[in-house]
């Protein structure tokens, strides 16, 4: 069996149980309308009720922030990649090699 | 994209709520849902997907106000050709039963600060915004509103009280107004001026919303009380005070309860749209 | 006089002194009244961002987030006014952290976040009828060429940034594989990121470019699957247009 007569049979294959089954899949419009929506829009509202978030001068150090431990990445841990090295450290690790001061 | 007809021409003098996604399924199962909905314009300039989909859905049942947030109508620089262009497809397929924007600018230098930024109200600025109003009415061919801003300080330079300064632009221009009475009571208590005053300065005959917000409060340097336009709270007893006087002069209006920050179930809002009717209510009364 | 420019300048800048001509009303200077402005636009863009990348924020946790966010947000302003737009740069913005530098597949899991956003509100556009496919004859079958539905994004990584995106925002198995392709398709309004079998990366980004299937198919490799690909694709209304 050819390689491309073999591409044809599954594409034909895959095709015609999808063209069964989407075939009464239609859904109304409105109903695909409900569900969930993606946050990150426009307002026209202020912030929160204080003014120290862009006013304090301690958020205003640019990046002479330093990591705290926290956050689901510390339960990840990836295999070492072809060449030995770490995929990643954990927080612990990084904050180790953060400048000091 | 079909051409939507204008089943709603125009905002009913009933309440209407800042449509917020979350509250779609809620709006529609409502047996007594409110009178109409205001949608922000920016979060409907995506080439498609659900956002748009639900407006097209909600339009055929309520008339839509579009509230725009992003056009920086009192900006320094000419208003930026691309956004001009999306409002306009906006408006041209929804076909709103109105349009409005905010006496502010939120874009500087291609930086948009995504808050409305306060300008003084002068000659030059008069004229600056008076441009730009004409340009977008012209552009959509349709009289759109202008938003009276929540004020935190004042400029030196400042020749014009703002109602003045609202007034002559209805006159060069013809727009209308949308009146924030939620700002009215911020400004002035930030300014230290009468909101009733303010009320007997504006001219009512050219409003065609008013809104309704939350609050919060903070202080200035000297303790003075500095209110925050958050839109994450329940209309405070004052603000709906200032709104019975405003009514009692106005006339009934489309009144809008905005609710943007912390937005809370359904029921909640639809409580503050129900305290709105009740205003509305006792005006006609 | 006080100029939109200098208005503008302390907004982004704390070092900035207060602008000049601005009061509290009365004769007193604004001072931290000026700050609300501060405050408003660093909060609401720290905030557009956090809700813009939930798998980062849930990666890195609020706190720290919200550090990077703020340096970014003050070296990268939106320049359109659409909020679900901004933040396209961030993924890079993370790649280029020090305090993050070991944890190297965090840019490219933004990356999904960055896709997800765009392919939600990407076109509307309607799937073919698999029985379309179907009826091509060998010869036209393999010289065919797709297009695609606007909101199909194909991100490519050496980490298994699928299962990383998976585990980040519903749990699940912990991440263990390495290199991961994954193709955010939207069958209808929902985008889902799909993590893509060997070699269907390869055959992707070909066909994307517009190379024939026959040809695309032969970069696949030994173990390209592609029923599997072809299944994902049909099923979530991937392919829009048919030609040669």
């Amino acid at each position: 069996m050819s390689k491309a007569f073999k591409t044809v049979a599954i594409v034909g294959a895959v095709a015609a149980s999808l063209a069964a089954h989407t075939s009464t899949a239609t859904a109304q419009a409105k109903e695909k309308c409900f569900g969930v929506s993606l946050a990150g829009q426009n307002d026209c509202a202020a912030g929160p009720g204080t003014t120290c978030a862009g006013t304090s001068k301690v958020d205003y150090q640019g990046n002479a922030w330093t990591l705290v431990d926290a956050g689901t990445c510390a339960e990840i841990e990836l295999p070492a990649m072809a060449d030995g090295s770490a995929r990643m450290g954990s927080l612990e690790e990084l904050e180790r090699d953060l400048p000091q001061g | 994209m079909p051409d939507a007809t204008s089943a709603f021409p125009q905002l009913p003098a009933l309440p209407g709520v800042g449509y917020k996604a979350q509250h779609f399924t809620d709006i529609l199962n409502d047996p007594d849902p409110v009178g109409w909905l205001e949608v922000h314009a920016e979060n409907y300039m995506g080439d498609g997907g659900r956002p748009i989909a639900q407006l097209r859905v909600l339009s055929e049942r309520f008339a839509i106000s579009v509230h725009g947030v992003g056009l920086s109508i009192g900006g320094e620089t000419r208003l930026d050709p691309d956004h001009l262009a999306r409002l306009k497809h906006l408006c041209d397929w929804l076909d709103p039963a109105s349009f409005s924007e905010h006496l502010a600018w939120s874009t500087h230098d291609s930086h948009f600060l995504n808050d409305l930024l306060p300008l003084p109200y002068t000659k030059d600025t008069l004229s600056r915004v008076a441009d730009h109003i004409d340009e977008v009415q012209s552009l959509l061919g349709r009289r759109m509103l202008l938003e009276n801003p929540s004020s935190y300080l004042a400029f030196a330079e400042s020749t014009f009280s703002e109602t003045d300064f609202l007034a002559e632009i209805v006159r060069r221009t013809g727009c209308g107004l949308l009146l924030d009475v939620n700002n009215v009571f911020v400004s002035a208590t930030n300014l230290d001026y009468s909101p009733q005053g303010y009320i007997d300065a504006y001219p009512l005959d050219a409003v065609g919303e008013i809104h309704l917000g939350g609050h919060d409060e903070d202080e200035d340097d000297h303790g003075a009380p500095l209110l925050i336009d958050s839109h994450g709270r329940e209309v405070v007893d004052p603000v709906w005070a200032l709104l019975d006087y405003t009514l009692a002069r106005s006339g009934p209006k489309p009144l809008l309860v905005e609710w943007d920050t912390d937005v809370p179930e359904w029921p909640v809002l639809a409580a503050e749209a129900r305290r709105a009717a009740s205003a509305l209510t006792r005006v006609l009364s | 006089m006080t100029d939109q420019g200098a208005f503008h300048t302390g907004l982004l800048n704390p070092a900035a002194p207060v602008p000049e001509g601005l009061t509290d009303g009365h004769d007193q200077p604004a001072g931290r009244r000026y700050g609300v402005y501060r405050n408003n636009v660093t909060v609401s863009l720290r905030d557009a961002l956090a809700d813009g990348f939930p798998s980062l924020v849930s990666l890195i946790g609020r706190e720290n987030f919200d550090h990077v966010a703020r340096a970014y947000l003050r070296q990268s302003p939106p320049t359109s006014p659409l909020m679900m737009q901004y933040g396209a740069g961030l993924p890079g913005f993370v790649a280029s952290l020090e305090q993050l530098r070991h944890l190297p597949y965090l840019a490219d899991v933004a990356r999904i976040d960055v896709a997800m956003r765009h392919s939600y509100h990407a076109a509307d556009s309607t799937g073919i009828d698999p029985g379309a496919l179907q009826a091509l004859d060998e010869d036209r079958l393999l010289a065919t060429t797709f297009t695609f539905a606007p909101s199909m994004i194909l991100l490519r990584s050496q980490y298994p940034i699928g299962s990383i995106w998976h585990y980040s925002l519903r749990g699940g198995d912990k991440p263990t594989g390495t290199a991961q392709d994954v193709l955010i398709l939207r069958a209808e309004y929902d985008p889902e990121p799909f993590i893509l079998g060997p070699g269907a990366g390869d055959v992707m980004d070909a066909l994307q470019n517009g190379t024939a299937f026959g040809d695309a198919l032969a970069l696949g490799g030994d173990d390209f699957d592609l029923a599997a690909l072809l299944n994902l694709l049909l099923s979530q209304n991937a392919i829009t247009e048919l030609s040669r």
